[in-house]
């Protein structure tokens, strides 16, 4: 959108991870668009605040439908949007600490729910936007600007807490190669039901850290960043985990349910049971 | 004023002895012979047990209030009937279980002992203990019992056996009173020639939502709101709606906000706890200009507070929810009657003026039971949504006050913002530009100044103005007033921001204007001082509504202390 405004003054640093995030979601909405036919209007591009959530406003070329929210609530609004309107693309990009600090407890509903919406979430292990403090995935004993003696707690393993929380579609990645994170994240469109794309999308001015995702052989630094082989099974809970417990950055899908209904499945079945009333009727049920 | 044209009954005892079905069922059963009748309810903190007690207020004309004394006490331990007798009017009659001793120096008032449980078990029903009570009331109250059993016929239609228990219960509790002389002769009753429903506050709240077209609804349960919900749950149904539990107050309100967006009316509603959590989704919905509508059934606070109780003390909170410059339209209904067309209104400035809308209910309107005029549908118009149909490129923030809404999947694609934003919704931290919104969003409040009001005596000095489910009490305090002599005038309005303008210009030509209200600070009263109005509160905050015969002595003392020139002008005529 920044194209059409000039006015609008927030740009990522240069090299910031989010720059391939927004690439691939473009890619994404283009490619669904492509297949359904369907104008970029119904696509709904829900945004978190932070660095990340600011994407909602720099998407380029045909503009979608945003909504940038408060911190931390990019899911329930989406929630709110989706069981409104089933037809439209929800989609929801959000910050490590948005997603995973303030807004953390909104998760396990929409898992349990299975609310059909693709959330993507741009993890640096930073708060990027109010300049470098300590995130949920941040690693234990690191300094930061919040944490001067070091961090104290362990950081969580948002993989595995999506897979214990019931989400039907986890995928990992990382913001490098846009055109791979776009599948992963169109394949989360596809997906009927709640799913998460994971993505490493470092922070070149807090916690840059392409370095240690793609490795340097002169340095003698391995990639923490490994692709998922082809013969892994998505559906297999068990290899799953097996998948998430080998650590690093796997870059795949590695798990996918799609034998759970979704929550508009659940709405439109209780529309099909529960009796509908006009107004007139309902009043009459107090009529004296 | 109870004991002649009007009687008010009190039930005490335990939750789950029939305690708060009872007014209910005295009120619904008077009503429909052609009585008014009103409940009052106070509910026990606990699930099982727990002392409660509730009310009923029987008249041949319109009450709006729970009724100062009581004329008869049905006590059903002796907590209740050491707790409730000082109640009692001089006179009144209380009835009370075998098993309570009753006070030999209480020379005032007639102690009946009735073994409700014991004629119960004889119908074969011990649930019936209940009825038991209504035969023997039919006698006290010179109500024939035939108005009672056609009750329970339409309530327990198609289970013989237990309209026929509870016609026997009827039966059994009227012989046993058959000799005591009744307390009062409510004579024939006058029926409306207008068509009635009886309901209670939070069941017209949820009418008044269906009726403006509420499709999305989304809420937390918590006293004394709960009710909307499961209505909302089981009746929004059907194409294109959508009702179901949140998983709190934050998902609730920006849930709501996302099918605003998204193009539903949407409503939410919760008390105080839930109210605050709410607050920065409801500045969200200000800023990026989303309709809503949240009921904010108001509760005793802060923090948990007195669940079960009543208060008027959200009023600052539901002008100002959220941090930073707002200010939120507020409508407070006063009445049952009124919860309907207040919520029709909110949903209407909602998408009038593209913005959140505060309904402002209480605990005694919620849980108030009550006949009261059919709403006619008809005549009730309702407001819809101005969308967007031009082309895309549109600028949604442009103009000074409103622009028709985009709606996802149609052309003028925006975002909507939460930060300060241009014309498109895009983030801006320009000058000029949250000058430009920040009149814009204000602006907006200009298009919401249709409220009516009343207005009584316009030409007093001295104004009584309450606000809220205090209306009906205050009006009995008022008519007590009037009756007097005193030159008082009357104002009320459920549209409490923007108050309609003529209103407010009314209220500024007075040299006094009285705002009983149920919290501590005068909240209302300090409002109204901000806008240059002489207002002066009365506050009350015991968790429990106002005495209108107490309201009143404060208000001849309020009045008598006023400065000398106004004090004289009031008692004049
Ligand atoms: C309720 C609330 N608390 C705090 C903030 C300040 N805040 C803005 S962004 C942010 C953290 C962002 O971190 P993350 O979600 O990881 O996004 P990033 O900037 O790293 O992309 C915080 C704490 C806020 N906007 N709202
Ligand atoms: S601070 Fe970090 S996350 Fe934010 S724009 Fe700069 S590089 Fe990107
Ligand atoms: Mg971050």
């Amino acid at each position: 959108m920044s194209a059409n405004n000039p006015e609008y003054d927030f740009t990522w640093c240069p090299g910031c991870g989010d720059f391939g995030v927004r690439r691939a979601l473009e890619f994404a909405m283009g490619e669904w668009n492509a297949k359904y036919e369907t104008p970029m209007a119904n696509n709904v591009v829900v945004a978190g605040i932070g660095c990340s959530g600011n994407l909602v406003h720099l998407l380029e070329g045909d503009q979608p439908y945003g909504f940038h929210g408060i911190h931390g609530r990019s899911l329930p609004i989406a929630l709110g949007v989706k069981m409104a309107r089933p037809e439209l693309n929800v989609v929801t990009v959000a910050g490590d600490g948005d997603f995973l600090g303030i807004g953390a407890e909104h998760i396990g509903p929409q898992a349990a729910r299975n609310l059909n919406v693709c959330a993507v979430i741009m993890d640096n292990s930073v708060y990027g936007l109010t300049k470098g403090q300590a995130s949920p995935t941040t690693a234990q004993g690191a300094v930061t600007n919040s944490t001067p003696y070091g961090k104290l707690e362990t950081p969580i393993d948002p993989l595995e807490l999506y897979l214990t929380l019931g989400v039907t579609y986890i995928a990992s990645s990382y913001s490098v190669k846009p055109r791979d994170l776009a599948k992963l994240i169109f394949d989360g469109m596809e997906h009927p039901g709640f799913s998460i794309v994971h993505v490493q999308s470092p922070c070149t001015t807090y916690n840059d850290t392409f370095e240690v995702l793609k490795g340097n052989k002169k340095k003698g630094i391995d990639p923490t960043a490994w692709t998922i082989p082809d013969d892994h099974d998505p559906s297999d809970r068990a290899q799953a985990r097996a998948i998430i417990e080998q650590g690093g950055v796997p870059l795949g899908v590695i798990y996918k349910d799609e034998t759970r209904a979704s929550f508009d499945a659940g709405a439109d079945d209780i529309r099909e049971r529960a009796s509908h009333k006009d107004v007139a009727t309902l009043l009459a049920a107090y009529d004296l | 004023m109870a004991g002649r044209s009007e009687i008010v009954v009190r039930f005490a005892g335990e939750g789950g002895q029939g305690v708060v079905t009872a007014a209910e069922m005295m009120a619904r059963a008077a009503s429909g012979v052609g009585f008014h009748a009103l409940t009052f309810a106070t509910f026990p903190s606990q699930i099982i047990g727990g002392p409660t007690w509730t009310q009923a207020r029987i008249s041949r004309s319109p009450v709006l209030a729970p009724g100062d004394s009581v004329d008869i006490l049905v006590a059903f331990n002796a907590a209740a009937y050491e707790e409730h007798r000082v109640d009692v009017r001089d006179g009144g009659v209380i009835l009370i279980d075998p098993s309570i001793t009753p006070d030999p120096n209480d020379p005032g008032h007639r102690c009946i002992t009735v073994p409700f449980d014991e004629l119960a078990k004889q119908t074969g029903e011990s649930r019936a203990a209940n009825m038991v009570v209504m035969g023997g009331l039919s006698r006290l109250v010179n109500m024939p019992v035939q108005y009672f059993k056609e009750f329970v016929s339409t309530r327990f239609a198609g289970r013989e056996g237990v309209v026929e228990a509870n016609h026997m219960a009827l039966d059994l509790g009227l012989a046993h009173l058959a000799e005591e002389a009744p307390v009062s002769d409510l004579g024939e009753p006058d029926p409306p020639t207008y068509k009635q429903l009886f309901i209670k506050g939070n069941d017209a709240v949820s009418l008044g939502a269906m009726h403006a077209g509420v499709e999305f609804y989304m809420g937390y349960p918590i006293s004394p709101a709960t009710p909307i919900l499961i209505y909302m749950e089981r009746n929004l149904v059907g194409p294109g709606r959508f009702a179901y539990q949140a998983t709190s107050e934050v998902e609730s309100i920006t849930s709501v906000l996302g099918a605003s967006f998204a193009g539903k009316k949407a409503m939410t509603a919760t008390s105080g706890p839930g109210f605050t959590l709410m607050g920065e989704g409801i500045g969200l919905g200000w800023m990026a200009e989303l309709p809503c509508v949240i009921v904010n059934v108001q509760r005793g606070g802060p923090a948990t507070g007195l669940p079960t109780k009543t208060e008027q003390s959200d009023l600052l909170s539901a002008l100002s929810p959220a941090h930073g410059d707002s200010r939120l339209p507020v409508i407070a209904p006063g009445t049952v009657e009124e919860c309907f067309y207040a919520t029709v209104a909110a949903f209407n400035w909602a998408e009038r003026a593209q913005c959140p809308v505060i309904l402002l209910s209480e605990h005694t309107l919620a849980e108030r039971a009550q006949n009261i005029p059919k709403p006619d549908l008809a005549a009730t118009p309702v407001e819809n949504r101005v969308t967007y149909q031009g082309k895309n490129g549109y600028l949604r923030y442009d103009a000074r006050e409103l622009s028709p809404m985009p709606l996802p999947g149609g052309p003028g694609a925006y975002t909507a913002n939460g930060s300060e934003h241009d014309s498109y919704g895009d983030t801006t931290h320009l000058p000029a530009r949250h000058v430009q919104m920040t009149e814009r969003r204000f602006g907006k409040l200009k298009l919401l100044e249709d409220g009516t009001f009343e207005s009584e005596r316009k030409a007093a000095k001295i104004a009584i103005m309450p606000w809220g489910g205090s209306k009906g009490s205050v009006r009995e305090a008022y008519d007590m007033l009037r009756e007097e002599g005193m030159d008082i005038g009357w104002n009320y309005t459920m549209y409490l921001n923007p108050l309609p303008p003529k209103l407010l210009e009314e209220l500024l030509s007075k040299d006094l204007v009285i705002v009983p209200e149920l919290n501590y600070q005068g909240q209302f009263a300090s409002v109204l001082r901000s806008l240059r109005v002489n207002a002066e509160a009365i506050t009350q905050y015991t968790g429990l509504p106002f005495k209108a015969g107490q309201l009143a002595q404060r208000i001849r003392s309020m009045i008598a202390a006023a400065p000398k020139a106004t004090a004289k002008q009031a008692v004049k005529v």
